[in-house]
């Protein structure tokens, strides 16, 4: 039977990226669908129904959604290299346990300082700052969290390899630091570099204002509700 | 996985999510295990050394090396214990296991949280916290369907879900309703899971659950009224 790979995806999200830069690596094909998220398709809608977000992955009519479990399922349906977790159960666990870190803790705080000003970002920024050093600790002595080549975290936190340099140019703030975390400097630049990486990152430019856009957006929603 | 392996785990009597991985110990058939209680408000040297970044129970330390998170540990176990005759707690095909996972983590974004909203808080955002909460457990009986367990057989979803049955009784009397009412088949499922006895054995009492959610409210400062 032919393969029938879909994803559904918007241009900006990072979270449907971790699904292409999952596909490429092992060579599956796949057909794009492009949301967007302000008027959703009557098919994302019947594939998502619980969350209604982006990716969903649809194989051969059989949608999965939430973009770590899709990782695993893809690791597990395509058997080729590279094995996206690795195959000791003990490493897997780890690898398991910084992605969840990445996507409950490190995201958040991100999120809070691109939509908050004054106190409010203060906190959310320091709360990052601790994230990071948690994350430089692990990373201490290693190429990529995987190891010798990128694999389940890595494709986890692979985001903050052009999103961090976005939300510091939108914000004003510096939110990594080469001196105070060399590791992840590193494994920054050492992420970046892989080829497939470097070619399928959304148009900074675009990415800018889009943040741009939505900070805006949310301060002054933030505005209005303190005034009311 | 041997007799030989040391295996021990950290936990506090009343967590539901110490409670997965008693379940998921014990469907797999692993007794030989040491059970460390923590105290919560007063971890041990051991704890903060094996889960330095979230400092929370469980950890299972095995062999010297922990695995924190539950749904992380259940999913260790089940991958490392291949006993004869005992279950997967993971189904086989890969589609299965993804919706197994998709529904566990859902499970771990909107049960506890929305729990704790009922048990800590008073007037709106008790009342806005009910309502999410009924909401979930709506959708989560309508995933559940017809079939005994979420799985089909008793897996992965049920280990992550039925420990909160525990706290049902502490957040159906902190805020005065009765979840039966909303989702009868959901309350049916869980009285199902603790027919077994590895749910059984693992699960704490409910009014335990509840005097100790009295405790730590009057820790926090959080009146009762």
């Amino acid at each position: 039977m032919a393969e029938e790979v879909k994803l559904f995806r918007t241009w900006s999200s990072p979270f449907p990226l971790r699904i292409i830069w999952a596909m490429k690596l092992k060579g599956i094909e796949y057909e794009t669908i492009f949301e967007d998220l302000s008027n959703k398709s009557h098919l994302l809608l019947h594939y998502n129904p619980v969350y209604k977000k982006v990716p969903v992955l649809v194989h051969n009519g059989k949608p999965i959604s939430e973009s770590l479990v899709i990782l695993e399922y893809i690791d597990e349906t395509w058997k080729q290299p590279p094995l996206l977790l690795p195959e000791d159960p003990y490493e897997r666990a780890m690898a398991r346990f910084w992605a969840k870190f990445c996507d409950e803790k490190v995201l958040p705080p991100v999120a809070d300082v691109l939509v908050t000003q004054g106190k409010e970002q203060e906190a959310a920024l320091a709360q990052h700052m601790e994230n990071m050093k948690r994350v430089e600790e692990e990373l201490k002595g290693k190429k990529f969290f995987g190891g010798e080549a990128i694999g389940f975290a890595d494709i986890a936190y692979g985001w903050m390899a052009n999103l961090l340099s976005v939300m510091e140019e939108v914000t004003g703030l510096k939110l990594t630091d080469a001196e105070a975390f060399p590791a992840i400097s590193t494994w920054l630049q050492s992420f970046s570099d892989v080829p497939l990486i470097k070619e399928n990152w959304p148009p900074r430019e675009k990415l800018v204002s889009k943040y741009q856009a939505f900070r805006e957006k949310r301060l002054a929603l933030a505005a209005e509700a303190t005034s009311k | 996985m041997n007799e030989k392996d040391e295996l021990i785990l950290l936990n506090s009597w009343a967590s539901p999510f110490g409670a997965r991985v008693r379940i998921a110990m014990a469907e797999k058939g692993i007794n030989q295990y040491e059970l460390r209680e923590e105290d919560l408000f007063s971890m041990s040297p051991l704890l903060l050394k094996m889960n330095p970044v979230h400092r929370k129970v469980p950890v299972l330390i095995h062999n010297g090396k922990p695995i924190c998170e539950s749904m992380n540990i259940v999913q260790y176990i089940d991958e490392v214990a291949v006993f004869n005759g005992k279950p997967a707690l993971l189904p086989p095909d890969p589609y299965s296991r993804s919706k197994a996972r998709f529904w566990a983590d859902f499970i771990d974004q909107k049960v506890y949280g929305t729990m704790r909203k009922i048990t800590r808080n008073r007037g709106e955002e008790q009342v806005r916290a009910k309502e999410e909460l009924i909401e979930t457990l709506k959708v989560l009986e309508r995933e559940l369907g017809e079939k005994p367990y979420f799985g089909g057989e008793f897996g992965f979803v049920d280990i992550a879900l039925v420990p909160f049955y525990s706290r049902f009784y502490a957040v159906e009397t902190l805020g005065n309703f009765r979840i039966e009412a909303e989702c009868p088949k959901l309350v049916a499922w869980a009285r199902r899971c603790l027919l077994k006895e590895t749910v059984s054995n693992s699960l704490p009492d409910p009014l335990k659950v509840y005097e100790w959610v009295l405790y730590v409210n009057d820790k926090f400062g959080i009146k009762q009224n």
